[in-house]
C-alpha cells in the first residue's frame, strides 16, 4: 500500500486534467446558459461559435508568430485572444441583427429559434471549414510544462510524477479570472443587474425602462467572449479541430442543464460535474488501485468503466439522469 | 395543385438534365440517395410537421437501421458466434435487467436515502455483472480471425427482412429517449436526441464484435430483386438486351441496378406517403395537429399530450430507421465512419423546412431538390471552383479554394435554411 | 373646473379583437386616490392598462398634466412620471429587495439613495430584508416590494392593478394604509380593486365600470352610500 503515490497518480491523471477540462466546459456552458436566460433558446451554434473564435485567434497567433512576437513562456494565443473575441463578437452581433432580431420581435417559439440557430450553425461551420479546413491545428507555443513529471519525481523522490501542463494551469487561471469578472459584472454593475432583471422578468424589466436591445447586445458580446475563451483554452490544451468543437455541444449542454439552464453558477458546477464524471468513468484505475490497495487485492484488469470513445455516453447519461430526477437542474434554473 | 406539379416537374428536369449532361449513372445515384432522404424526411416531417417535435438525432436512427442490416443479413460467422455469442446476449440481457430493476426499485420504493442506496447498489452490482459476462465474451469473439471477422456475424437472411427490423431498432431507441425527454421543455428532446445519435455512432465504431467497428462490414447482400452487376453481365438474356440497345453491357448493368433500386425505393416512399396521408386525415392526425397548435387546450380536453408525442416520435424514428436500413442495403456495406450529423441529421432538416413542414409532398420535394443540390455540388463543386479561380495564378490560395468547395455547401445550405425560415417559413409546398 | 391631473377620456379599444372598452373615462386628481371597481370582466384592468398605454385606443385620449400622451409607449410614460404595478409577476424574484428597488430606478441617472430611504421608511420590513431575494418574501411583503419598485422613479401617478389580490385581510388593511400614506406625499393613486367595499372606503373618487363603460362615478363615500351601487356591486 502506498497512498502517497496513489494520490499523486490520481492527481496527475484524474484531478488535473478534469479540472482543466471542467473549466473549459464551464466557460462554454456559461455562454449557453446566458443566451438561454436572456434570449430564451438553446443556441445550437455555440460550439461553432467557439470554433470560429478559436480560428480567428489561431490566425492572429500565426500572424504574431510570423512577426516574431511571442509571449515567452506563455502561449502567444493569449495575445491573439482579444482579436478572436472582437471578431466573434462582431459576427454574433451581425447574426443577431440579421437573423435573431426578427424572431425576437415576432416572439417566435423557442423551437423556431433553435431551428434558426441550426442554420447559423451551418453557416459558421461552413465559414470555419472554408477558411481553416477540417484538419487538426496545433497553435500552442511557449513552455509545455509548469511542472514536468520528471522534475516532480526528482524533487519529491516519489516513484510517480505529477505533470502540470502550462496550458492546464493557464486554463484554470484564465477561467477563474473570467468567472470572477463575470460574477462581479452580473452582481455589481448596472448593466449586469439589468441583464439579470431581464432574464428574471422580461415584462417588468421593460416596464422599468431597461433597454432590451442593449441587454441582448451585451449578452451576445459576453457569450462570444466566453465562447472564444473556452474554445481557445480547449484548443491550447488539446488541439483545434472544427468537428470536435461541434461535438463539444453535447457536454456543454449537459453541463448547462445539469446546473440548471439560465443559472450561471449552475453552469460552472455543471461543467465540473460533467468533466470529472467523464474523466473518472473513462480512466483506467489500475495504477491508482495498485498503489492504494494491499498487494493481494491489486487488480489485474484495467479497471476502466468505459473506454474514452464513450465519453459522450457519460455526458448523455448524466443529462438523462438529471432530466429524470430534477429537470430544473442542481441549481434552480428556468422552469422545465 | 398545378403549381405543385410544376415544382415536381422542375425537380424532375434537374435529374434529366444531370443525366443528359453529366451521366445517367450519376443522375440515378443522386436520385436513389434523394429518394432515401425523402423517406427520412417523411419520418422527420411526421415528428415536426404533425407534432412539433424537434429531433436532432436522425443520424443515430439511420445508423440503427444500418445495424439491423448487418445483424440480419450479413453472412453468419458461426465460429465467432460460438466463441461468445450467447454470453454477449446474456451480458446485454443482464445490462437491460439491471436498468429495469433500477427503474422498478425507484418506482416501487418510497422516496429517501434507502431508495437511493438500493438503486445505487442495483446499478453497481448489475454493471459489474454485465461487464464480467460481457468482457471475456467480447474478447473471445473479437479474437477469432480479426482480419476478416472478429464479429458475431449476422443471420444471413434476405435484406428485405432487415428493413423492418431496422425500423424496430430505431423505434426501440426512440421509445427510450422519448420516455425521458418528452414532456419536458422542447429543447431537451433536441439535446437528448443529439446525444443518443452520437452514442449510437460511437457504439458502431467501437464495438468490433457487433459491426467490426472501423474495419467495416462489406459485401452485404443485395435486397430482392436487385441482382449483382457481375451476374447481369454474365447473363445471356441481359447481354441480349444490351446488344439490342447497342449499349455497353457494363455501363448498362450499373444503370439497370440503379433503376431497380430507384423503383424499389419509390415504391416504399409511395407507401409511406400513402400511410402518412391517411394518418394525417384520420381523427388521429387531426388530434395530433390540434395538440401541436395548442398543447394546453388539447391537454385540457383530456388528451394525453406526452403519450401522443411519444407515439408520433416512435413512428417517425421507425421510418427513419427503415430508410437507414435501405441505405445500408443499397451501399452493400456498413461504414460507421461515414455517419456525419451534418449530412444525416441537419441536411434532412433543411429538406423538411425547404419543402414545407407539415406537408408530406413538400418534404418529398424538398428531399429531391436539396438531395440533388447536395450531391451535384459534390461532383461539380471542384470543377466550378476551378472555373471561378481560373483567373487566379497557381498557388496555395487557389489550391485551398478548390479544396474547400465541399465546405461551400454547408455555408450555402445554412444560408438557404435561414432564408427559407425567414421569408418563406411554410416552405415550397405549404401545409393545407 | 380645471382638467384632472391624469385623465383617460372616452377610451375605446381592446387587444386587437373586439373592443373591451366603450367610451370609458377614468381620471385622478393630484394627491388623491381613485379606485376602479366593477364585476368580473368589466374591463377594470383593461381600463387601467389603457391609461398606461398597454393597449391601442381606437378612440379617446390620455392626458397627463394637460399634455396629450396617447401615443406614448408605457416606457415613455414611466419617464413622464407614471408608475405601474402589475397584478402578477410584479417583482424580480431572483434578485434581492434592494436590487429590485435599484431596477425600479433604472431610468434615473441622478442619485436615488434618498428615494430608496423614503421607500424603506414607508416599508420598514423591506429595509430589514433588503439583501434577501424578493422571491423568498411573503405575499404581502412582495406587494410592498412591487409598490416600492414603482415608487423608485418618483412617479407623480402610481397605478396599482389589484394590489391586494391573494393576500390576507390583515395584510390588505396594512397595504391600504400604506397606499394612503403614499397619496399623502402628493402622489396620485389609480387603483383597480376586487375588494370594492374596502377600496371605496379609502377612495376620493370611485369608478364603477360595467362592460367597459362607466356606470357610476362619484366620490368613494357617495358610492358607498348609493343604494343601487350597494345592492348591485357591494353585496347589499
Amino acid at each position: 500500500m502506498d497512498l502517497l503515490n496513489a494520490s499523486i497518480t490520481f492527481l496527475n491523471f484524474v484531478f488535473v486534467p478534469g479540472l482543466a477540462y471542467g473549466a473549459q466546459l464551464a466557460l462554454g456552458a456559461l455562454g449557453v446558459t446566458l443566451i438561454y436566460g436572456i434570449l430564451r433558446f438553446s443556441n445550437f451554434a455555440h460550439g461553432d461559435t467557439m470554433a470560429f473564435g478559436t480560428m480567428v485567434t489561431i490566425y492572429a497567433t500565426w500572424g504574431l508568430q510570423a512577426a516574431g512576437i511571442t509571449l515567452g513562456v506563455l502561449p502567444t494565443a493569449l495575445l491573439g485572444l482579444p482579436v478572436g473575441i472582437i471578431a466573434t463578437a462582431l459576427l454574433v452581433l451581425l447574426t443577431d441583427v440579421l437573423i435573431y432580431k426578427f424572431y425576437r420581435k415576432k416572439k417566435a417559439v423557442p423551437t423556431i429559434l433553435v431551428m434558426v440557430s441550426l442554420g447559423v450553425m451551418f453557416v459558421m461551420n461552413g465559414i470555419v471549414r472554408l477558411f481553416i479546413g477540417v484538419e487538426e491545428q496545433d497553435f500552442s507555443d511557449g513552455a509545455r510544462f509548469l511542472i514536468s513529471a520528471g522534475d516532480f519525481k526528482k524533487w519529491t523522490g516519489l516513484s510517480e510524477g505529477l505533470a502540470i501542463k502550462s496550458t492546464q494551469a493557464i486554463t484554470v487561471i484564465v477561467a477563474v479570472i473570467v468567472v470572477a469578472w463575470l460574477f462581479w459584472f452580473l452582481q455589481k454593475t448596472r448593466t449586469g443587474k439589468s441583464m439579470r432583471a431581464f432574464s428574471d422578468n422580461e415584462d417588468l424589466a421593460l416596464l422599468s425602462g431597461i433597454n432590451p436591445d442593449r441587454v441582448v447586445q451585451v449578452t451576445w458580446i459576453i457569450a462570444a467572449a466566453l465562447a472564444t475563451i473556452a474554445g481557445v483554452l480547449y484548443g491550447l490544451d488539446k488541439s483545434f479541430k472544427p468537428f470536435v468543437y461541434f461535438q463539444l455541444l453535447l457536454p456543454i449542454f449537459a453541463a448547462a442543464i445539469v446546473g440548471g439552464l439560465g443559472n450561471p453558477l449552475g453552469a460552472i458546477a455543471g461543467g465540473f460535474v460533467i468533466a470529472f464524471s467523464e474523466v473518472m468513468v473513462t480512466y483506467a484505475w489500475k495504477k491508482v488501485l495498485t498503489y492504494a490497495l494491499p498487494e493481494s487485492m491489486a487488480p489485474d484488469s484495467l479497471v476502466q468503466l468505459l473506454t474514452t470513445d464513450y465519453k459522450f455516453a457519460v455526458s448523455f447519461t448524466i443529462l438523462i439522469l438529471v432530466l429524470l430526477v430534477m429537470p430544473t437542474g442542481l441549481f434552480k434554473g428556468k422552469s422545465v | 395543385m398545378s403549381r405543385n406539379l410544376a415544382l415536381f416537374a422542375g425537380v424532375a428536369l434537374l435529374f434529366v438534365l444531370t443525366g443528359m449532361f453529366q451521366s445517367w449513372n450519376l443522375s440515378l445515384s443522386i436520385l436513389n440517395m434523394a429518394l432515401l432522404s425523402a423517406i427520412m424526411a417523411m419520418g422527420v416531417n411526421i415528428q415536426w410537421g404533425y407534432a412539433g417535435l424537434f429531433n436532432t438525432g436522425i443520424m443515430g436512427f439511420t445508423a440503427l437501421g444500418g445495424l439491423a442490416v448487418v445483424l440480419v443479413s450479413s453472412r453468419p460467422v458461426p465460429e465467432g458466434w460460438a466463441a461468445g455469442g450467447w454470453s454477449i446476449v446474456l451480458g446485454l440481457l443482464l445490462g437491460a435487467a439491471t436498468i429495469a430493476a433500477a427503474v422498478m426499485a425507484s418506482k416501487r420504493m418510497k422516496k429517501g436515502a434507502l431508495r437511493n442506496l438500493a438503486v445505487a447498489i442495483i446499478l453497481v452490482v448489475g454493471f459489474l455483472a454485465y461487464r464480467a459476462v460481457l468482457d471475456p465474451a467480447v474478447e473471445a469473439v473479437e479474437a477469432f480471425n480479426p482480419a476478416t471477422f472478429g464479429n458475431i456475424g449476422g443471420l444471413g437472411l434476405p435484406s428485405l427482412i432487415a428493413w423492418p427490423v431496422g425500423a424496430l431498432f430505431a423505434a426501440a431507441a426512440a421509445w427510450a429517449v422519448g420516455k425521458v425527454a418528452l414532456g419536458l421543455r422542447s429543447d431537451y428532446l433536441a439535446i437528448a436526441t443529439l446525444g443518443i445519435a452520437e452514442i449510437v455512432i460511437q457504439v458502431l465504431k467501437n464495438e468490433d464484435w457487433l459491426t467490426r467497428g472501423v474495419k467495416n462490414i462489406t459485401q452485404l447482400p443485395r435486397p430482392w430483386p436487385v441482382p449483382l452487376e457481375v451476374d447481369l453481365q454474365n447473363s445471356a438474356t441481359f447481354l441480349g438486351w444490351a446488344e439490342r440497345f447497342g449499349a455497353d453491357p457494363v455501363g448498362l448493368s450499373t444503370i439497370f441496378v440503379k433503376l431497380l433500386y430507384a423503383m424499389l425505393f419509390a415504391l416504399v416512399l409511395l407507401f409511406v406517403i400513402w400511410m402518412s396521408e391517411r394518418a394525417l386525415h384520420s381523427p388521429w392526425g387531426r388530434m395530433m395537429r390540434a395538440i401541436r397548435d395548442n398543447e394546453v387546450a388539447a391537454a385540457a380536453m383530456g388528451k394525453n399530450v406526452t403519450k401522443r408525442h411519444l407515439q408520433v416520435f416512435i413512428i417517425g424514428c421507425a421510418i427513419v430507421g427503415f430508410a437507414g436500413a435501405m441505405m445500408t442495403s443499397m451501399e452493400n456495406q456498413m461504414v460507421p465512419g461515414t455517419y456525419n450529423p451534418l449530412r444525416y441529421t441537419f441536411l434532412i432538416w433543411v429538406m423538411v423546412v425547404v419543402g414545407g413542414s407539415g406537408n408530406n409532398w413538400g418534404s418529398v420535394l424538398g428531399a429531391l431538390l436539396i438531395g440533388w443540390l447536395w450531391l451535384i455540388v459534390e461532383s461539380l463543386g471542384p470543377a466550378v471552383m476551378g472555373q471561378i479561380t481560373s483567373v487566379m495564378s497557381e498557388g496555395p490560395l487557389k489550391a485551398h479554394l478548390i479544396d474547400s468547395a465541399p465546405h461551400m455547401r454547408l455555408l450555402t445550405l445554412g444560408v438557404i435554411l435561414l432564408l427559407v425560415l425567414r421569408f418563406n417559413p411554410r416552405g415550397l409546398i405549404p401545409e393545407k | 373646473m380645471a382638467e384632472p391631473f391624469l385623465i383617460g377620456e372616452g377610451m375605446t379599444g381592446g387587444y386587437g379583437g373586439a373592443d373591451i372598452l366603450h367610451g370609458c373615462t377614468i381620471a385622478v386628481e393630484k394627491g388623491e386616490i381613485a379606485v376602479i371597481v366593477g364585476p368580473n370582466g368589466a374591463g377594470k384592468s383593461t381600463a387601467m392598462k389603457a391609461v398606461f398605454g398597454m393597449l391601442k385606443l381606437r378612440q379617446g385620449h390620455v392626458k397627463l398634466a394637460g399634455e396629450d400622451i396617447t401615443s406614448l409607449s408605457p416606457q415613455d410614460r414611466v419617464a413622464k412620471g407614471m408608475g405601474f404595478v402589475p397584478q402578477t409577476h410584479n417583482i424580480f424574484t431572483s434578485m434581492t429587495v434592494e436590487e429590485n428597488l435599484e431596477m425600479g430606478a433604472f431610468i434615473r441617472t441622478d442619485d436615488f439613495s434618498d428615494t430608496m430611504a423614503q421607500v424603506y421608511d414607508l416599508f420598514p420590513i423591506l429595509k430589514q430584508k433588503r439583501n434577501q431575494p424578493a422571491g423568498e418574501l411573503s405575499g404581502g411583503q412582495r406587494q410592498q416590494v412591487a409598490v416600492g419598485r414603482a415608487l423608485m422613479t418618483q412617479p407623480k401617478v402610481l397605478m396599482l392593478d389589484e394590489p391586494t389580490a391573494g393576500v390576507s385581510p390583515i395584510v390588505m388593511d396594512e397595504l391600504f394604509d400604506r397606499i394612503i400614506e403614499v397619496a399623502r406625499t402628493g402622489i396620485s393613486i389609480l387603483m383597480v380593486e376586487q375588494n370594492a367595499r374596502q377600496a371605496l372606503e379609502i377612495a376620493d373618487k370611485g369608478y364603477v365600470l360595467v362592460q367597459g363603460a362607466n356606470r357610476f362615478t362619484d366620490t368613494g363615500a357617495a358610492l358607498m352610500a348609493d343604494p343601487e351601487v350597494r345592492r348591485s356591486f357591494l353585496g347589499g
